[in-house]
């Protein structure tokens, strides 16, 4: 007695293949919705704002004249942003992440936390916003300064880098962990010679998507009171600034039809900022590709 | 039952053959937990200076776990509790004041599967000079030279020093990784089934290596290949269940087993 019975099996044959095609179609046309979107979306902003881009965009200050308004202020502001922002975030995430996977106990309290650190990655940046106003920005009076700005941004952003780097660290065998201990290692000298190493691609792969998220983050920088004309470039950490972000919803909320034109050179601009630092990301992680 | 079994040890140790054998290791009422599993029981084991002593028994003895808990290594499971006590060299391995890094700096460590560092293989030996601290080139120079030459693999691997240890056969990676342990001038060596992701010829060579290491070195191995325990062991213990069930010299064991299950184990009857 055979159970699977030749003949039932062709008879069935041409539904199952039409299942096939049919669902295959389905995720294509899923692919291609989302490619759509994202080419419409480009194409419209490069064709409204390709005419508005040149060297004086970049080096003007923001103005009251659509033709003379530039992004300096703002980009020369993300830069500073970007300056307090990816040290104090990866120094703290990296650190955390190696605390919980190498040193914590695993015991309950480290599982809520590590649960509860997933969690906050899914907090609205304006909740983040709230909280760097009441701290940074009120109680430690630290004012609408870059600095309270980065460090708001940075706690906004933790979350994303402590389970990036988890995630890269438990991903180093355990066999390297055990060989170096074995030989009588220390702890400290096993992560920074062996486990490090080996975790750095996944580790600055997250840090830098993390950055990019930082970079396109309006709601917490308007929360804080980030100005949105300025015609000065700050001097240091403790001075105002403001931000591409903030610089492009500015423009794009003005009366006049020109403004839109420069919000387009101006999310242009923003645009290539976040490639660029994502094909560095990219090419962080060719370069070290791991060799396990 | 028991009874019988410890007479029989006591015997077996109470005999010497040539000189006065000096342990290394005396293991005295070792009990382990990983939390509720009793894992081992009331282990008492001596194992002798410059001899090979393997462990045999089916899987989920306790044979892996023993030798892990002879550098403490087991202890990188969480949940893991002990009680009785290891003497190396007189001193015992779990007292506060004995450091788990001293102590694996005398006892080194091959493990089951190749685990070389995705760096060159003259970083991979230097390694464990480099974490003692010496910095010195000439004198890292030497110890890699002569830690190759130990693991009998100098000669494949010189004009490729620099090369990444993961470019090389598993086989050579092993007999590097024997290499590296050798780096950090143990005392004792644990092996830990360390042919059995191996071919037969690069098996082969790793058991002509240990033969001649227990010259310099005494070695513990782990095995699940009782022909490989009959070839290159001077002693053997058979573990069961958490037990030692007999531990006496491989030719007795294997030719004369004084017990049922040991018997068994040996003529393949289980396990």
């Amino acid at each position: 007695m055979r159970y699977i019975e030749h003949e039932r099996v062709v008879k069935r044959m041409n539904g199952r293949l039409v299942t096939n095609v049919i669902f295959k179609g389905i995720f294509l046309a899923a692919t291609s919705l989302a490619i759509l979107a994202l080419v419409l979306l480009a194409y419209r902003i490069i064709t409204q704002g390709a005419g508005h881009l040149s060297l004086d965009f970049l080096s003007n200050f923001s103005s009251r004249f659509p033709d003379r308004a530039g992004i300096k202020a703002a980009l020369i502001g993300s830069l500073w942003l970007m300056a307090v922002v990816a040290p104090t975030a990866i120094i703290l995430g990296v650190g955390s992440a190696i605390y919980l996977e190498e040193y914590a106990k695993k015991n309950k309290i480290t599982s809520f936390i590590r649960i509860n650190i997933a969690n906050l990655a899914g907090v609205p940046s304006i909740v983040f916003g709230l909280l760097g106003l009441t701290i940074f920005v009120r109680a430690f009076a630290l004012g609408n300064s870059i600095l309270a700005a980065g460090f708001t941004m940075s706690l906004l952003i933790l979350p994303v880098i402590i389970v990036a780097s988890q995630e890269a660290i438990r991903s180093v065998p355990g066999e390297l962990r055990e060989a170096s201990l074995g030989m009588g290692a220390t702890k400290w000298q096993t992560i920074v010679k062996i486990i490090l190493p080996a975790a750095i691609p996944g580790i600055l792969t997250g840090s830098i998507l993390a950055l990019s998220r930082a970079i396109g983050e309006t709601a917490p920088l308007i929360v804080i009171g980030v100005p949105v004309i300025i015609q000065f470039l700050p001097a240091g950490i403790m001075d105002t600034f403001t931000a591409l972000p903030i610089q492009i919803f500015d423009w794009a909320s003005r009366p006049q039809q020109e403004f839109q034109t420069v919000a387009a050179a101006g999310i242009i601009v923003l645009m290539i900022f976040l490639l660029l630092m994502n094909s560095i990301a990219v090419i962080i992680r060719n370069k070290f590709q791991k060799r396990y | 039952m028991t009874m019988t079994i410890k007479a029989d040890k006591k015997k077996s140790a109470a005999t010497p053959e040539q000189g006065i054998k000096v342990p290394v290791y005396q293991t005295k009422e070792l009990n382990l937990w990983y939390g509720e599993k009793h894992a081992l029981k009331n282990i008492d084991l001596d194992i002798n200076e410059n001899e090979v002593t393997a462990i045999i028994g089916p899987s989920g003895c306790g044979k892996s776990t023993y030798i892990k808990t002879l550098n403490r290594m087991v202890e990188l499971v969480p949940s893991v509790k002990t009680s009785g006590e290891i003497l190396y060299r007189d001193r015992n391995i779990f007292s506060s004041d004995y450091q788990v890094e001293e102590l694996r700096t005398r006892v080194g460590m091959v493990f089951q599967k190749p685990n070389p560092f995705p760096k060159s293989i003259y970083d991979n030996i230097a390694y464990g000079p480099r974490i003692h601290g010496i910095k010195n080139k000439k004198i890292l120079d030497e110890i890699v030279e002569k830690s190759l030459r130990g693991a009998a693999i100098w000669d494949e691997v010189k004009d490729r020093l620099n090369e990444n240890a993961y470019s090389i056969s598993g086989g050579q990676q092993q007999r590097i990784c024997i290499a590296r342990a050798l780096a950090i001038e143990p005392d004792v060596i644990l092996m830990d089934e360390p042919t059995s992701a191996l071919d037969p010829i690069s098996t082969l060579k790793v058991e002509e290596l240990v033969q001649e290491l227990k010259e310099d070195y005494s070695i513990i191995i782990v095995t699940h290949n009782m022909q490989q325990a009959a070839r290159i062991s001077d002693k053997t213990a058979f573990f069961l269940n958490g037990e030692v069930i007999e531990f006496d010299e491989t030719d007795a064991i294997f030719s004369n087993p004084s017990d049922k299950r040991t018997e068994d184990y040996i003529s393949g009857r289980f396990g």
